[in-house]
């Protein structure tokens, strides 16, 4: 077995028993990752520092350090994560050149875990996509197959881990983005609860939906990482103070007794292509031979999901990316006299430059749902919804163990295929946008591929804070479907 | 919410000065259609009774946690300034605005 | 009134809470600091870069809130005001839209026409903006006042004169200082006041067309440049003319005010509850304890004074100027148990000397237990009135306590009838031809042995011993 082909864990374990020094680890998958980068475009940036933070780990565990769980494992972190020291472009113009002082506390805490940062991943600019496509630095492309997306807008971050360019990687998801690259990709992701992992240093999207969550080959090894990067924050006041418990001690894989419920609303949607239908009943007859009970539950208004999310995510946005302004930071537009160019002028030629029109797009409706007159019918409304949705969820899970539906309705699709319309893309997101409207936790577990080969990933949601439960079933359905999935070779 | 709902050049145009976003007329027109398109497919929202219903921020209960009132100086005005696309000592240059 | 018109007015001030850091970072807040010293990812803007509340300026908010009457919100709500402007680093600022902190409150201020009574409508939390500096060709910008907690102060318009929109102002600041919320430093910014002033017919109930006058840190100016806004809307008026509804600004050089934007192109700020902040829950329980430690505020402290410690209306008011002063007239007042008294040495020698010496009241050396015990002496006949002056300068100056003094320098009053009466006998002895004239009638003589008796005595002669005596040699 190669080295890139272990979990985070198994390759921890063999540099802290020197079978193999950090620094080996970290040349391998720098050079793998560079090789391949120009196939896969996943990496936007590199760490110059890789070679020789590995050896610092190397010293460590050569003295006798106390050392972290993952100790040498290089890391692959979606570029919305201020890295402080490494240029942090969130996808974007904007952001080109920006190299942040300040390290985001989830990256904080995985560096103080051992972990070694390798690079920085593409993704959708400021996460605003389903495909990867709206990078500023060009689309990532799907190891399973190169002229397909790798999903987004995480992308990046599943690219990477399918492909065996770093050993754990990290993405952010608003409405999906971790959950369906995943998917696509064929690894495993998870989504926390809202408030489980900090936000700070994590470039914001939409705020009240915006969770970071690792993607990883297994999800043992999610289960670590989750654990290192939950827990309070004194520098996130929204992130929550409940006790983090041992998640990776914990995984039990045991499925006797448990009871989980499938969403109504969910059922026969539009556009389910049949592999997946397949896949998904596979799942479940699985779930029901392991001994557990699958029942219906409703949620009525989840079918207004998608319209919620897209009023809610795109106000805070338009809000959110105001701070790029040329100011302090990131691009501006150059003129060739400052002091005759209006404070308009140099405002709108900055970000009209700075900002993909996916992007603009975004900060325009945003802009309109908050805007007097509009304000009561967009985003008032669409917030007393997700109330309606929330409450409607917290109420059907009550009891359950985990909900269990796809994650998408196709598989990774062509590049290009949906990028020119808005509204196809966006009712993409249909299975994955509830989940960030309550707060749930939620992942994707690889269980199988369609007929082109393409994986198929089979979401697991559970009640806030119940991320165990959703590791657990997670786990079990690894167990069971892993070896019809495999890994892609690139 | 109206009937059908649009949204007219002007009031892209509107939204584009709001949110200082340098556009063309081309870029507008394009604009106006695909975000009218998009406020179509959320108009089912309009059915929605939500009469009394508290608008949702915040998804998860959290337990509110404030900053002890303690000064610290974490940057030095350099760091603060290292990405500045044009400055004066310490000062962040703009566009005169008087 | 003016010309026929009643003016309308209202205040909203800005005051800078008194806190070590920041309200949404760690950021030191002092005024002198360098070029972006007190920065921050957060204050700066950057991205991912998150508010976290300080439990300090919540305090004093509820604080300042319950001194001015207000009703505390049990839960209030942070939301964004969306608007780009270079010294503005998010292009949103946090503040409180429609669930304030604090509401309906009001503030009595004494007027040419008696107290009156100013409501207030609402104080809310915000975020200060960043300084910047306008060098023609630039601007340059500095955040360290980024992030500086403010409360906004709103009153209703019930002030229908600059004269009473400046004493709302003052007596505003008052309050704010004596429970210590803000030290309403006019130069430093830490005071600041928009003014909304409209006109309209005597007897109209109608509200004129509003004009906000912004960002005034003058008491003097706030007067000025209502008075001069008031005239001007009335001119255009008269002269056929509608009043725009606009933003100004007071050029105190110039005297005038000017546009400094329309409402055609006023900002939308669309407004909406930040997501990064939770909403702010405050318990019953935490307020009543802030209530149970407010200071006594001036106006109750001034009331108390008149009626029941007997001062004039004038004494109370200087006494209550500002808390460190009522509280050395109470605590003076309370050892000494001689209110009327305590208040007179305090009018008269300790505010002089303290503005002589240009000190701060809790600089000085002569303490509120000192100054009653120099009362003391006084009442007792230990020393004289005059004496008591001599004996106040030396404590001033040295901080030894008066009977320490009296004691040292001998200044007691002589009570000593057989060394009294030695003097007395000496200066009547020597004043035969004036003793005479008395005995033929002259009583109003008397006067003068006093005088001379005192001279000899360097003052220090008990009066009531000298007259028993002399009545007793000149009568007998």
């Amino acid at each position: 077995m190669q080295i890139h082909e272990l979990s985070a864990q198994e390759l921890s374990q063999k540099i802290q028993s020197k079978e193999v020094s950090a620094a080996e680890v970290a040349k391998h998958f720098l050079e793998r990752a560079q090789n391949l980068n120009f196939k896969l475009n996943a990496f936007i940036s590199f760490n110059e520092e890789v070679l020789k933070e590995a050896e610092k780990i190397d010293l460590q565990i050569a003295r006798g350090n106390k050392i972290g769980p993952l100790a040498g494992v290089p890391l692959g972190v979606k570029d919305m994560f201020c890295t402080q020291g490494i240029r942090t472009t969130a996808g974007s113009r904007i952001l080109e050149n920006f190299v942040p002082p300040y390290d985001s506390t989830v990256v904080r805490k995985l560096k103080e875990a051992g972990a070694i940062v390798l690079g920085k991943l593409n993704q959708d600019e400021f996460a605003m996509g389903s495909s990867g496509e709206t990078s500023y630095f060009g689309v990532c492309k799907n190891p399973w197959d190169l002229s397909k997306t790798p999903g987004g807008s995480s992308g990046g971050s599943a690219a990477a881990q399918a492909a065996g360019l770093a050993a754990l990687c990290l993405g952010t998801d608003t409405g999906g983005s971790i959950r369906q690259p995943a998917s696509f990709c064929g690894v495993y992701g998870i989504k926390p609860t809202y408030g489980r992992v900090s936000r700070y240093g994590i470039v914001s999207y939409a705020s009240s939906l915006d969770q970071a969550g690792p993607v990883t080959r297994t999800v043992s090894d999610a289960a670590l990482a989750l654990e290192v990067i939950s827990g309070k924050d004194a520098l996130d006041m929204t992130s929550s103070d409940q006790s983090v418990p041992e998640f990776h001690k914990n995984l039990n894989p045991s499925l006797h007794g448990k009871r989980i419920a499938v969403l109504k609303e969910y059922e026969n949607s539009d556009g389910l292509t049949p592999d997946i239908v397949n896949a998904y009943e596979k799942a479940i007859e699985f779930l029901r031979g392991e001994g557990a009970t699958v029942e219906q539950i409703s949620c009525p208004h989840a079918i207004h999901g998608v319209s919620v999310y897209y009023l809610v995510a795109t106000s805070e946005a338009s809000s959110n990316l105001s701070r790029y302004d040329g100011v302090k930071y990131g691009h501006r537009a150059q003129f060739e006299n400052i002091s005759s160019t209006s404070l308009k002028d140099f405002y709108s030629s900055t970000r009209g430059e700075g900002f993909g029109p996916e992007v603009k797009r975004r900060i325009m409706l945003g802009t309109y749902c908050l805007a007097s007159g509009y304000y009561e019918a967009y985003y008032k409304k669409a917030s007393q919804v997700r109330r309606i949705i929330r409450d409607e969820f917290l109420v059907a899970l009550q009891g359950f163990d985990a909900l269990v539906s796809p994650v998408t309705s196709t598989t990774a699709f062509d590049i290009g295929k949906k990028i020119s319309d808005p509204v196809k893309m966006y009712m993409n997101d249909i299975f994955t946008v509830c989940t960030n409207l309550a707060g749930l936790p939620g992942a994707s577990v690889p269980v199988g591929k369609d007929r082109a080969g393409l994986p198929i990933g089979i979401q697991v949601q559970s009640l806030p804070f119940c991320e165990q439960s959703v590791l657990d079933v997670s786990y079990a359905l690894e167990l069971a479907f892993k070896n019809s999935v495999g890994a892609p070779h690139v | 919410m109206s009937d059908s709902p649009s949204i007219d050049i002007s009031t892209a145009e509107k939204m584009s000065r709001l949110a200082n976003l340098k556009m063309s007329s081309e870029q507008l027109k394009e604009m106006s259609f695909t975000l009218t398109k998009v406020v179509q497919l959320f108009h089912s929202l309009s059915q929605v009774n939500t009469e009394g219903i508290e608008p949702l921020v915040t998804p998860v209960d959290i337990r509110l946690v404030l900053r002890s009132d303690l000064a610290k100086t974490n940057f030095s005005a350099e760091e603060m300034l290292s990405n500045a696309p044009e400055k004066t000592g310490n000062l962040f240059t703009v566009p005169p605005v008087v | 009134m003016y010309r026929g018109y009643e003016a309308v007015i209202g205040l909203e001030v800005h005051a800078q809470l008194k806190t070590n850091s920041k309200i949404f970072s760690s950021d030191p807040t002092n005024f002198e600091a360098s070029d972006n010293q007190n920065t921050s990812p957060v204050s700066v803007g950057m991205p991912g870069a998150l508010p976290v509340l300080n439990e300090q300026a919540v305090k004093l908010a509820v604080i300042t809130g319950l001194a001015l009457g207000c009703s505390i919100r049990t839960k209030s709500v942070f939301s964004r005001k969306n608007y780009f402007y270079p010294d503005l680093p998010k292009g949103y600022q946090i503040s409180q839209y429609d669930e304030p902190i604090c509401e309906h409150g009001h503030l009595e201020i004494q007027t040419e026409t008696g107290p009156k009574t100013v409501r207030i409508l609402r104080a809310h939390l915000e975020e200060d903006a960043g300084k910047s500096t306008h060098h023609g060709d630039f601007t340059l910008i500095n955040y360290n006042r980024s992030g500086i907690p403010l409360l906004e102060i709103v009153s209703e318009p019930d002030l229908r004169t600059p004269a009473e929109a400046a004493d709302y102002a003052r007596t505003l600041r008052q309050v704010l200082q004596y429970v210590e919320s803000c030290d309403g430093n006019l130069e430093e910014g830490s005071l600041r006041c928009d003014c909304n002033v409209s006109v309209r017919k005597a007897g109209e109930s109608k509200l004129g067309t509003r004009v906000e006058i912004k960002n005034i840190n003058s008491f003097r100016f706030i007067e000025k440049a209502i008075e001069y806004e008031i005239e001007r809307q009335i001119d255009e008026i008269e002269a056929g003319r509608k009043i725009i509804q606009e933003t100004r600004l007071y050029d105190p050089d110039k005297n005038r005010t000017f546009t400094m934007r329309t409402k055609e192109d006023a900002e939308d700020y669309r407004y909406f509850p930040d997501p990064d902040l939770l909403p702010l829950v405050i318990t019953s329980s935490y307020i009543h304890e802030i209530r149970k430690a407010l200071p006594t505020l001036p106006q109750d402290r001034c009331k108390v004074y008149i009626q029941h410690l007997g001062l004039s209306d004038y004494d109370a008011k200087v006494l209550t100027e500002t808390r460190d002063l009522a509280d050395y007239f109470e605590k003076t007042a309370q050892i000494s148990q001689r209110p009327k008294e305590a208040a007179n040495w305090i009018m008269n020698e300790l505010l002089r000397e303290l503005k002589n010496s240009s000190q701060k009241l809790s600089e000085i050396k002569i303490s509120p237990s000192q100054l009653a015990e120099l009362i003391e002496l006084v009442e007792k006949g230990v020393i004289s009135g005059k004496i008591a002056k001599a004996v106040f300068g030396e404590c001033w100056s040295s901080g030894k306590n008066p009977h320490d003094i009296v004691n040292a320098q001998g200044l007691g009053l002589i009570s000593d009838e057989s060394a009294l009466e030695a003097v007395i006998d000496r200066v009547l002895s020597s004043n035969e031809k004036s003793v005479n004239e008395y005995k033929a009638g002259k009583t109003k003589l008397l006067g003068f042995f006093v005088g001379a008796i005192m001279k000899e005595t360097k003052g220090q002669a008990s009066p009531e011993v000298v007259n028993k005596i002399l009545s007793k040699k000149l009568n007998g």
